[in-house]
């Protein structure tokens, strides 16, 4: 069992954060990440910048584009990450676009996963069938859970099918929507993930896009396993930088009060 | 012609090693949808009528196919002009255009949006969407837009609302990205109308069959106007490659046809501000499809240039890349300055202004040999009016 697949199993509520490697400065990575831990963060889904983000709101844009021009690749974020291991105990999921995964080499990245214990990978852009087909046995020999997507429009078969496929988490889109998008979540989406709830799945899932706050938090994880805080952290870095304090108050403010 | 060509995409969505659609989740249903529907409706008898109907009395076809005589003379050579200068809205995007328009009111959509570097697609879009009365949004880049006042302007005229893409480098792909975005958020009642043979399947082969009319058109020309039955060259520029794959159609599995693509080199192929990308790019993913891309190390797009901006897309559609690694086609590639000579002379030689993207197609006529017997076709894709303002600046006019 990998770090994802134990927190899954042992926690409910769970808090995940996304943010940019290499944001708001090259060197911020593992001072967040440490920070995001004392905080009571259970899970980082740690981006990989990318040139294209075309899933991504402006919010998400940007911090790609200013940790680009800091310099960061994926080449870097493994020597920043190489030693996480000795302070880092969450469950680490790299997420990124397909294209600079596959110019790094798909094999060589998951070695490196493996090697600084990375527990999973979130890539949008890569198809089910490509993944099924090239790569799956690759990602499930290392113990790296591959983290599909689902949204409001995927079709019930088709959830069942990447259920079938998957041994880390389902990444709950919770609409029709780039990251950052907006917050609240309406009825609408409610009965989305009802009805995805009692498709049977083995998978648990975890919901993001549009998690902001306390509020959104909460009613989020009455509908599934936790949720996800993106570009809401990722505008609080761009504010109050790699600190220690205020991303303290920000984990704290949205999770303390999300016991149900 | 059959659809079992080695050169056609597979089931799959593949040319040989290349296409596909790498597309996040949020776009799969979309992308499904759209490759359920779109051969039935394109083969259907009412949208065909209706295509070719829009095609002759809308768009003006069939464009001329014209023996260039004075450039025949200077090349020792038989040169005929393709002339998609001469359609409605000055160059061969509108076939596309007006194609995807009718796909989308077949599956009932009300909302069109698209993407432009130049401004060419766009307002071939625009014009369209203004036909059929649909809304239209077009996706610019904020330096695309300062650089082609006079397209924005028409596409304004035409109804359309022009957005700005103000992330990564502001042109071209960041507005395809915005157009992406815009459809992520709007999957229900929008249809996306993608400008060349580039992004997921199906849009490269959907945007290849609406532009194939070019050769079907080329094929009974060529026996009109000279005693053979084919030609021996099909020449064409490439940005995503939408008027070469037009172009090459109809000829892909008869290799006596020699097709020629010309990608733009910009200042000189390895000059770094190059457009090139057979030539300087390599394997990767780009708004869907995987082909050759200008990339850095550590996978980044990056920002290609040519002093024509229909030319000056990182990607290159996967049909081409397959043609090259089959060596079906040959790539070569033409700098800014060979693309103005080759405009200036067919300007001075045929009475025909150009558009700078088709003047780097004339350019392959300095640089390979042809026997005076051979029948040399050149696609001139669109025209000059566009590039008045670079005439005029680099000629001193
Ligand atoms: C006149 C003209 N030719 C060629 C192109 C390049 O596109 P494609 O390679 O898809 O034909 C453009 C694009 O804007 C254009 O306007």
């Amino acid at each position: 069992m990998n770090r994802i697949q134990k927190l899954l199993q042992e926690k409910k509520d769970i808090f995940s954060a996304y943010f940019t490697a290499g944001y708001p400065h090259l060197e911020d990575t593992m001072p967040v990440l440490e920070a995001l831990q004392e905080a009571g963060t259970d899970l980082v889904e740690l981006g990989m910048p990318f040139s294209d983000p075309l899933a991504d709101g402006p919010t998400i844009q940007k911090s790609s584009e200013d940790a680009l021009e800091n310099g960061m690749s994926i080449k870097k974020l493994f020597e920043q990450i190489k030693d996480m291991r000795k302070t880092i105990d969450m469950p680490i999921v790299l997420m990124g676009y397909f294209n600079p995964v596959f110019k790094y080499g798909v094999e060589a990245f998951v070695a490196k996963c493996k090697e600084v214990g990375v527990d999973g990978v979130i890539l949008p852009d890569l198809p089910f069938d490509e993944y099924n087909d090239k790569y799956q046995q690759l990602f499930e020999d290392a113990n790296i859970s591959n983290i599909f997507l689902i949204t409001p429009q995927t079709p019930d078969e088709r959830i069942k099918l990447i259920d079938a496929n998957s041994n880390g988490f389902i990444y709950m889109v919770s609409s029709a929507a780039v990251t950052g998008a907006k917050s609240g979540l309406s009825d609408q989406q409610l009965a989305y993930f009802n009805r995805v709830n009692n498709l049977g799945l083995s998978t648990p899932r975890i919901i993001g896009f549009g998690i902001s706050n306390k509020e959104t938090f909460t009613t989020a994880c009455k509908y599934a396993s936790g949720a996800i805080v993106g570009s809401a952290f990722v505008k609080l870095l761009a504010e109050k930088g790699a600190d220690k304090v205020s991303i303290n108050d920000f984990v704290k403010g949205i999770k303390d009060t999300s016991e149900k | 012609m059959s659809d079992k060509s080695k050169y056609q995409v597979d089931e799959n969505g593949m040319y040989g090693r290349f296409g596909g659609a790498f597309i996040p989740e949020m776009l799969q249903p979309n992308i499904d949808n759209l490759k359920k529907v779109y051969l039935d409706i394109i083969n259907s008898e009412a949208f065909q009528k209706e295509y070719k109907s829009l095609l002759k009395d809308y768009v003006g076809r069939p464009s001329p196919l014209y023996l260039a005589k004075r450039l025949s003379e200077k090349y020792g050579t038989n040169v005929y002009l393709k002339r998609e200068d001469l359609n409605h809205t000055g160059a061969h995007k509108i076939n596309n255009t007006v194609g995807q328009i009718l796909i989308a009111k077949h599956m009932g959509k009300e909302r069109i949006i698209a993407e432009t570097g130049a401004g060419q697609h766009g307002v071939a879009t625009a014009t369209a969407c203004a036909l059929m009365g649909l809304k239209c949004v077009v996706y610019m880049g904020e330096v695309d837009i300062k650089r082609q006042a006079p397209n924005v302007a028409r596409m304004k005229m035409l109804g359309a609302e022009v957005k700005a893409a103000q992330s990564g480098s502001k042109t071209l792909k960041d507005a395809t990205n915005e157009a992406m975005r815009d459809w992520i958020c709007n999957p229900e009642d929008t249809f996306y109308l993608i400008g060349s043979v580039v992004g997921p399947h199906p849009y490269p082969d959907m945007v290849a069959r609406l532009q194939a009319i070019i050769s079907e058109e080329i094929a009974w020309q060529i026996k009109e106007k000279t005693d053979k039955e084919y030609p021996d060259y099909v020449i064409a520029c490439v940005g995503g490659g939408s008027n070469a794959a037009g172009s090459f159609y109809h000829f892909l599995d008869d290799e006596r046809v020699k097709l020629v693509a010309v990608e733009a080199s910009g200042m000189g192929v390895s000059s770094g501000e190059t457009a090139a990308t057979i030539a300087m790019g390599d394997l990767g993913v780009i708004h869907g499809s995987k082909t050759f891309l200008m990339q850095s190390d550590d996978g980044q797009i990056t920002e290609p240039y040519s002093i024509s901006a229909g030319l000056d897309y990182p990607g290159i559609g996967p049909i081409h890349a397959h043609l090259h690694d089959t060596k079906r086609a040959t790539i070569i590639s033409a700098t800014d300055q060979e693309a103005l000579d080759s405009a200036l002379e067919l300007t001075q030689l045929e009475g025909i202004i150009p558009a700078l993207e088709s003047s780097h197609a004339l350019a392959a006529l300095g640089k390979m040999k042809f026997k005076p017997d051979d029948a040399v076709v050149i696609t001139i894709s669109g025209r000059g009016d566009k590039d008045m303002e670079t005439y005029m600046n680099r000629f001193g006019f």
